[in-house]
């Protein structure tokens, strides 16, 4: 395998409602800073590839527009997958495992503002059997979150516990959308809005975007001072059918996260793509992280959650954590589908 | 650095009809993805990762059916992804799922394109509501008429070059057992008489809306020379390249884009092709509209810059001329939009590995497969053959 590393990261100011910008124009900030961090236009990046969904915007082949963002003229390698942006990552690091490209641009977006999000995502289930039935994302969170209390997984007052963790880390995050937290026994008196979930159980919708570059070997030496290097990346997927899965388990991120070499080596810090509560608790125990490891320092998807870039996200927030020296190793995770059914693990770590 | 090489060992397609109302979706990408599978003597468990494409998912209005359609493709617990590139789709999900065998990431790939049409109205999803541009309202055809009359005012071609070609992919298509149409009845003259849908695109000159879907198994190197050993004759890969270019640029030739000399010029470098025309056998090429068979000739570099209608005119892309291109009756005979590319990736292969029945080419060797998307932006090509690389 060849060495690959997050040379530059950016995103935007994540907000419940852009209104004054499209996805081209919330996209073209992110996309400038990532390649003025590295010094490098688009004619010098060997790949692009992006990953965003028509289902947000509205409007077949949404991603053709955003490619104005890029400046993709003359003609660039470019692909795009419809998916979180973690995916399209994950395609343009096996381009650069094929020896295809040695640096690559990644970015992704998210706008659900414009519509109602729970309803959008219900459009994603089985569109025979449960379509039909409309079942809202925070309905379906919410049977998981049952599962898991009743496995032990987790606790009521334990994810109320993570929400408020969660909210506080976020202070020091500028781009986050909710910041700080009333005391998880201040959370527990408010009422279950789709038991046994809480308001604060539940991710914020949001309107965001991020970009990142990605370099091999002494080409990333070249372009940044402490590369993030991704020492192993997997995804799996499972059953989509919520009744032939178990709900109290991650086996598809447990699984990644063996393929991933998560367990070879202590971690300091994990970004986890877990938008509810207790699917912190879920993807902690499905990766083995332990006591000594900071989880979601960013304040994580329950301080910002934009569909499609927030995978992403938790890529370049880990990469950030190794980049500025406060980890030396970091496992990140983005997820896809009702109930966590896909899973991508990513292990970086910084240069001794 | 050396990249693993790439085989093809197994290829499947559904019929391609109007409607496979016989079928759910996954009951159609499946039906492809078990005919891949049987011809690559592999069943589900030899299958690392599964690589699926399509295009817009308003065409059967359903989010990312992938993550439904993950146990109906044998990935539960493998890695699975999904590629969107607009029209090229096809093209560019079996570039994707060959170069996690080039990374040697994974040994045995299943990838699998798809488009259920009759879910929906294409017509109106190809239709853009760009924000602050007027709607056309005219689909795929409505955008493409003014470049195809662009390209007749530019290279002079006379005006029943697309009658021939639409006349000739039909044909064709009578050898091809999956393909949509079968018009028996086909003459030059229901062609030309046919109505005019958008001048100078006539009814019989535009592709159908199909429902269909096709699979295929690429393998490592070791996987390609086992199965040439057990007797199944692999189809190697020998280049493979996507482009991008924006819809609109000051400057942009529409008709002759430059994305798609680049695309096709970086696969020509990678496979040792210098002339196209004399190199390759048969080419499976995405046209759409019969006028796209001219443009793509020259755009390939199979013509100079101006004479792509000549070679029409002179039947050299007939199934007995010197360069057949889609004798499988292309997209103008079966046009399931998000499998369309990977349609024509498999029909090359199909051709160097001597599975084409009656559209076989005899002897060919070397073939092109090509698809395109967008405003004519988006392009993803490979060239396979029968000898190792």
């Amino acid at each position: 395998m060849r060495d690959v590393a997050v040379v530059a990261f950016a995103q935007s100011h994540h907000v419940r409602r852009e209104q004054r910008r499209n996805e081209v124009e919330m996209l073209m900030p992110v996309l400038h800073q990532v390649k003025t961090d590295v010094g490098l236009d688009q004619s010098q990046i060997d790949f692009t590839c992006s990953g965003s969904t028509d289902y947000l915007a509205g409007a077949a082949f949404s991603f053709v527009i955003t490619l104005d963002g890029v400046g993709a003229s003359p003609p660039i390698s470019e692909s795009h997958v419809e998916m979180d942006g973690a995916w399209a990552l994950y395609e343009a690091w096996v381009k650069i495992q094929a020896g295809a490209a040695d640096t690559a641009l990644v970015y992704s977006y998210g706008k659900a503002s414009p519509g109602s999000l729970r309803d959008v995502l219900s459009r994603q289930l089985d569109p025979y059997y449960l379509a039909p039935l409309w079942p809202d994302s925070v309905a379906l969170a919410a049977l998981q979150a049952r599962a898991c209390i009743e496995a032990g997984v987790t606790s009521v007052a334990e994810m109320a516990e993570i929400a408020a963790r969660c909210r506080r880390s976020a202070t020091a995050n500028p781009f986050a959308q909710l910041q700080g937290s009333d005391d998880a026994d201040v959370l527990l008196k408010e009422p279950e809005i789709a038991s046994p979930l809480r308001r604060h159980d539940c991710p914020p919708i949001g309107d965001g975007v991020a970009a990142m570059i990605l370099a091999a070997g002494d080409r990333a030496r070249e372009l940044a001072d402490r590369p993030a290097w991704i020492r192993g990346i997997d995804h799996r997927i499972e059953a989509h059918a919520l009744g032939v899965r178990d709900l109290a388990s991650s086996q598809s991120t447990r699984l990644a996260g063996e393929r991933a070499g998560v367990g070879g080596a202590p971690v300091d810090v994990a970004e986890l793509h877990a938008p509810f509560t207790h699917q912190e608790a879920l993807v902690r125990d499905a990766l083995g992280l332990g006591d000594g490891v900071a989880l979601n320092p960013s304040g994580g998807p329950l301080a910002a959650n934009p569909i499609m870039a927030a995978g992403l996200i938790r890529i370049g927030e880990a990469a950030g954590r190794i980049r500025s020296g406060e980890a030396q190793r970091a496992v990140a995770h983005a997820t896809s589908g009702p109930c966590l059914q896909q899973n991508l693990v990513c292990v970086l770590e910084g240069d001794e | 650095m050396g990249k693993e090489r790439v085989a093809v060992v197994g290829i499947g397609q559904t019929k391609h009809q109007a409607t496979r109302g016989d079928v759910s979706i996954a009951g159609m990408v499946r039906e492809a993805a078990h005919e891949a599978l049987a011809d690559a003597g592999m069943d589900w468990s030899d299958i690392e990762a599964v690589v699926i494409g399509k295009a817009p998912d308003f065409f059967e209005g359903v989010m990312m059916p992938e993550l439904y359609l993950a146990g109906a493709l044998g990935c539960v617990g493998k890695p699975m992804l999904r590629v969107h590139t607009a029209g090229s789709v096809g093209g560019s999900t079996a570039l994707v799922a060959a170069s996690l065998v080039q990374a040697g990431i994974h040994g045995r790939v299943l990838t699998v394109a798809f488009e259920k049409q009759s879910e929906s109205e294409a017509m109106w999803a190809l239709t853009l509501p760009i924000p602050f541009q007027p709607p056309l309202v005219a689909g795929a055809g409505g955008y493409f008429a003014p470049h195809i009359r662009a390209y007749m005012r530019r290279s002079g071609a006379p005006d029943h070059i697309g009658v021939l070609v639409a006349l000739k992919d039909r044909l064709n298509a009578l050898k091809n057992p999956k393909a949509h149409l079968h018009e028996h009845d086909i003459t030059f003259d229901s062609v030309r008489d046919s109505m005019m849908l958008w001048d100078p695109i006539r009814y019989s000159e535009t592709c159908p809306s199909s429902d269909g879907a096709c699979a295929m198994v690429l393998t490592d190197e070791a996987g390609g020379d086992a199965a040439a050993a057990a007797g199944r004759r692999p189809a190697w890969m020998l280049g493979g390249a996507m482009r991008s270019e924006p819809t609109t640029f000051p400057g942009r030739d529409q008709v002759d884009p430059v994305g798609g000399r680049e695309c096709a010029a970086d696969v020509y470098a990678q496979a040792g092709i210098t002339d196209p025309r004399a190199q390759f056998d048969v080419a499976e090429v995405y046209v759409p509209f019969s006028w796209y068979e001219p443009m793509w000739l020259e755009n390939l570099g199979f013509a100079d810059e101006g004479k792509g209608w000549t070679l029409v005119e002179d039947g050299a892309t007939q199934m007995d001329g010197d360069i057949p291109w889609n004798p499988s009756g292309g997209v103008l005979s079966s046009n399931p939009i998000g499998a369309s590319g990977m349609i024509r990736f498999a029909g090359a292969a199909m051709q160097v590995r001597g599975q084409a029945g009656e559209h076989q080419i005899d002897g060919a060797r070397r073939a092109l497969g090509h698809a395109y998307g967008g405003g004519s932006q988006f392009f993803s090509m490979w060239a396979v053959g029968t000898d190792k690389p």
